[in-house]
């Protein structure tokens, strides 16, 4: 069966993926995900580039039932991670055991299927899950 | 700015609950009556209206005041999510101060969705991927207090004590029983640091202030001394708006401190000038931060703030005596007059069992969705 990205444009395709983040031509700020517009400044000549490989986990917990419209599996992490790039995403996180989670755990990108959808589907979104551990 | 003295000339308040015999205008002309009674306004007694709600649809405030033969004047809807009783509150201050009104009629009222608030703030694809449930926003805002303040779970779970205690004392809320700090840390974990306890409920209710040049005719004059709403400025990861991502480097000021700033300026009082304060706890840990940006502790003070019990009832400063949100419940547009009303009932000292004695200058605070954070101060 076919694999669709949960949204176009928010990361690159595995095994080694990156996010796809936006960069402002004018002030430099960067964001995620990519707008058409720079939400610092407003300027509108936008440069794509690629991030957060690994990170630096910055804030977590765990969300234990399945909120309105997620079909993922339940329990799942959910935090803040730091990029080396100066970004902080907000981000599922994945883990084989999630009570590992801490602050300043290193952290990976994967992007892996989260659930499937109507059309049998494989749905990809990201998360980060421990950089010592392999891929799921 | 020199502007014109604001008064709350009168108050109204539905209960916060679940109503399922009532929908929200019935919800709405319940406040609205009692505010205007009390403050003997009526048809024609008013030059506008400021209606705060955010799930109600086309026109909820129109529909209100018409039922009650109370249209003419200009009705403007308000939504600034959380703070949209906050945001219809401060329209009305400046219509009064700048002399374009003598008496404005505000109000707010909501009937939330039951459960995890749905909102279509996000884009459909967040949902999907699992990242719009509020209470893990709440969650990561808690634990970051856990790391930086000097919290701990059982500061937490004090604060949802305090709350639910203080709302034994309060007809109008939807929780009336008090609770141990063990039944709170034994609760359903939600979202880890939060239990279910450490969380307020989505709920009903409807709420009315009046404003006038002149004080009404209930109790000793109560001025609003400064009623402002700010959002937020771009960077924080965290902040309210949010946002899938932000900046490493420093967070910019919250609205809450933007809005605290300017608020404590406007009104020439500072936080050591405070006798009560009603503040934003959707969640206990939101309660602390709240605390901590407002300025009525030192930032990464909010631990000791809680454990020297400042907070509680008899404590230096009272915080929450209706029994905040977590004891209230949370109707979205009603909720931060709702604070105004139990404010202006602590500065008339007619708060009944839950009355901080003396108390002459008060703080009401709200915080969510936009982001918009409102902050009121009044004075008798």
């Amino acid at each position: 069966m076919a694999q669709v990205a949960i949204q176009p444009g928010l990361f690159t395709a595995p095994p080694q993926p990156r996010l796809l983040a936006g960069q402002c031509d004018g002030c430099r700020e960067r964001h995620f995900p990519t707008a058409d517009f720079c939400p610092y400044c407003s300027h509108d000549a936008i440069s794509i580039c690629e991030v957060g490989a690994t990170g630096t986990l910055y804030l977590h917990t765990v969300v234990n039932s399945a909120p309105p419209g997620y079909d993922g599996p339940v329990p799942y992490g959910f935090g803040l991670v730091d990029l080396p790039e100066g970004l902080r995403v907000v981000t599922r996180l994945v883990a084989p055991d999630l009570a590992e989670l801490r602050s300043g755990l290193p952290v990976r990108l994967v992007v892996e299927p989260l659930y499937r959808d109507d059309d049998g589907n494989d749905v990809l979104s990201w998360a980060y899950g421990p950089a010592t551990k392999a891929r799921r | 700015m020199s502007a014109r003295a604001v008064y709350v000339r009168g108050v109204g308040l539905h209960p916060f609950g679940r109503f399922d015999d009532k929908d929200v205008t019935r919800l709405g002309q319940h406040a609205v009556r009692a505010g205007l009674r009390e403050a003997e306004v009526g048809r024609g007694g008013f030059q506008a209206a400021f209606c705060g709600t955010v799930y109600t649809g086309v026109a909820a405030g129109h529909k209100v005041l018409t039922s009650l033969g109370l249209s003419g004047a200009p009705i403007v809807n308000v939504e600034a999510g959380c703070a949209s009783g906050g945001a219809a509150l401060s329209l009305g201050v400046s219509q009064v101060a700048s002399g374009e009104c003598d008496t404005v009629l505000v109000f707010g009222m909501e009937k939330m969705p039951r459960g995890i608030i749905r909102s279509s703030f996000f884009p459909p694809w967040c949902e999907k991927a699992g990242l719009t449930p509020a209470p893990a926003y709440f969650a990561l805002r808690a634990r970051r207090l856990l790391q930086e303040s000097g919290v701990t779970r059982e500061h937490l779970a004090r604060v949802s004590v305090k709350n639910h205690g203080n709302g034994v004392d309060n007809p109008f809320a939807m929780y009336r029983k008090p609770l141990t700090i063990d039944q709170v840390l034994a609760s359903k974990m939600v979202c880890d640091p939060l239990t279910l306890f450490m969380l307020c409920s989505p709920n009903e209710g409807a709420a009315c202030v009046v404003l006038g040049a002149t004080p009404g005719p209930v109790g000793p004059p109560v001025r609003v001394l400064a009623s402002v709403v700010r959002s937020h400025l771009p960077g924080s990861a965290l902040g309210e708006h949010t946002p899938m991502a932000g900046r490493i480097a420093d967070d910019p000021p919250s609205p809450t401190e933007l809005a605290a700033r300017e608020a404590f300026h406007k009104a020439a009082v500072g936080p050591a000038d405070l006798d009560v304060v009603e503040v934003q706890d959707t969640d206990s840990g939101r309660e602390i931060l709240s605390i901590e940006e407002l300025g009525l502790c030192d930032r990464a003070d909010g631990g000791a703030f809680v454990a020297d019990g400042i907070g509680e009832r008899d404590g230096r400063l009272p915080v929450n005596p209706s029994g905040g949100l977590l004891s209230k419940g949370e109707p979205l547009g009603a909720s931060a007059l709702g604070q105004i009303v139990e404010l202006t009932w602590q500065l008339r000292s007619a708060a009944d069992r839950r009355q901080v004695e003396g108390a002459r200058t008060a703080l009401g605070h709200t915080v969510g969705r936009g982001a918009n954070a409102s902050v009121t101060i009044l004075q008798r």
